[in-house]
């Protein structure tokens, strides 16, 4: 954790994890300029108002993207360091496709990986159908790309089957 | 719904009843819902956000027909601004490109934003401290939305949303406070920082600069993951009372060793607002802030509290140039301000007896 005030050089007392507007940003703030911060309205975080040389940007400085952050989703394209530029991710499946990237940051968030609490009625077995469709049409193309023709065949009907909407 | 006709009614949430409404002016709490089959708003075409919005509007009406749904997109600019004065809208919301609206329930209790940050983003707002209601019917819209809508969810995260800070149960739970005497006793700084270091949010209203909109507070949740929304609207239940009593003994402190100060300073400001010919929002709402105060303190008693909740939210721009109809630059909206507030504190009680 930064010690100092990120807008002056006093030391911080305040540490804010904001949760708006996609950014996930962290702010440390004396006593004085934690009640400019909160002085802003509500549900809006000061992500674009930050002051120059702010903390905001500094875990994202500018160096080469790594392999890991230049790999994109399938199905919405978005990369790893597009999310980390925007704060928000691209599709539901980008939970799965990063997975790695982004438990840890979650885990940062929330202090925790494990939801707990209200869960749909129906979704169980469509976010298990969901995760399962992900993992099957990336068998499919390994299977495509090692020319193993009867393994894809068995595993696109298994695809197709998924695909169909289950009973409501 | 004819926006012009919002301009003479407001909010149940403004109506100052309910547990503590002397201090507490509302609790809400929102829920964030995506789609499973289509990507997140800031990811979608066009096209996408035109079939989230038609999925989602339709199974609106399915739910609640008295849910009225407004297509923010074709609104003009002053009203999309008067809706999020009325915190019906996000910033957000309002600044968004193509597809998007809002349904909107009778007494804005109830809204519901389609192509948001998320693809829907639940409210529910209730007057004074109402966490458990609030809790109730916002569960049930859920359930009910969730009958012909299939939701983004994940076994171990839970649902899914565009920012991961808001992942797992969606939720923000968060009760608006009025903390005048904490703010000018400067007491506040000490109760910010106890509620950051268990992980609470404290935010204005909305507002410019520095000052917080008419010593307004939120104190809402952060953490979405890990925790059950009963346990995150316990944690905040549990909270508020606390700062509620601090603000208590703030007042009866001032009320004990200043009271010749704080009457005077009650007074002034009522007869600012009773009598200027042009004032600014951020001095209306820092005067309205103290006359709040010094009809709870019994130190004005001809004025009801909630005429006060409603002058905060009429006397911001976009509702003042709906009242007149037109549009004013800055230096015609604190001339209409002044006469607004001149006329409306006339009819007070004072003039009737
Ligand atoms: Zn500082
Ligand atoms: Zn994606």
């Amino acid at each position: 954790m930064r010690e100092k005030c990120q807008r002056c050089s006093k030391p911080a007392t305040y540490h804010i994890t904001d949760i708006e507007r996609g950014k996930v940003s962290e702010y440390h703030f004396c006593d004085e300029h934690v009640r400019q911060h909160l002085a802003q309205p509500a549900g809006e975080a000061s992500s674009a108002e930050a002051e120059p040389g702010g903390a905001l940007k500094a875990p994202f400085k500018a160096k080469e993207p790594t392999r890991a952050e230049r790999q994109s989703c399938p199905y919405c394209q978005i990369t790893f360091l597009e999310f980390r530029n925007s704060g928000r991710l691209g599709c539901p499946h980008d939970y799965d496709v990063f997975r790695d990237e982004l438990l840890p940051l979650i885990e940062n968030i929330h202090d925790e990986t494990r939801h707990v609490g209200k869960v749909p009625r129906r979704a169980p077995q469509s976010s298990l159908r969901h995760s399962e469709l992900i993992e099957l049409r990336k068998r499919l193309k390994q299977a495509i790309e090692v020319e193993d023709y009867e393994t894809a065949a068995q595993l696109r009907d298994q695809i197709k089957s998924l695909e169909t909407p289950t009973e409501r | 719904m004819n926006l012009d006709d919002l301009t003479r009614t407001s909010g149940e949430w403004l109506r100052g009843t309910g547990s503590e409404s002397d201090i507490v002016m509302c609790s809400r709490i929102r829920l964030a819902r995506n789609l499973a089959t289509y990507p997140f708003t800031n990811r979608a075409s066009r096209g996408d956000k035109a079939e989230i919005e038609r999925e989602v509007r339709t199974a609106i009406a399915r739910v609640d027909p008295q849910l009225h749904y407004l297509d923010v997109h074709v609104l003009n600019p002053l009203d999309r601004q008067f809706l999020v004065e009325r915190q019906l809208i996000s910033r957000e919301l309002m600044t968004a490109e193509g597809p998007r609206g809002v349904a909107i329930g009778p007494e804005e209790n109830v809204s519901i934003m389609v192509n948001e940050e998320d693809h829907l983003r639940l409210q529910v707002m209730h007057s004074g401290l109402s966490l458990h209601e609030v809790w109730e019917r916002i569960n049930q819209l859920d359930d009910a939305l969730e009958e012909s809508l299939d939701f983004a969810f994940h076994s171990q995260l839970g649902y899914l949303t565009a920012c991961p800070t808001n992942v797992g149960t969606g939720i923000r739970v968060g009760v608006m406070l009025h903390l005048p005497a904490l703010v000018q006793s400067r007491e506040i700084e000490k109760v910010f920082r106890a509620l950051h270091k268990i992980n609470l949010a404290v935010r204005g209203l909305y507002g410019e600069g520095t000052q917080a909109f008419g010593d307004f507070y939120q104190i809402s949740n952060q953490q979405t993951l890990g925790k059950s929304e009963a346990e995150t609207i316990r944690t905040i239940n549990d909270i508020i009372p606390q700062v509620i009593e601090y603000e208590r003994r703030a007042r009866k402190e001032l009320l004990e060793n200043r009271r010749q100060n704080l009457h005077d300073q009650v007074s002034r400001a009522y007869g600012v607002l009773k009598t200027a010919h042009q004032i600014s929002s951020e001095e209306t709402m820092h005067l309205l802030s103290s006359v709040r105060m010094g009809i709870n303190l019994g130190l004005i008693d001809d004025l009801e509290i909630p005429t006060v909740n409603e002058l905060f939210i009429h006397t911001q721009p976009a509702h003042l140039q709906k009242i007149q109809g037109r549009h004013l630059e800055v230096d015609d909206r604190n001339v209409a301000r002044a006469q607004y507030l001149r006329s409306r504190l006339a009819n007070g009680r004072h003039q009737a007896n």
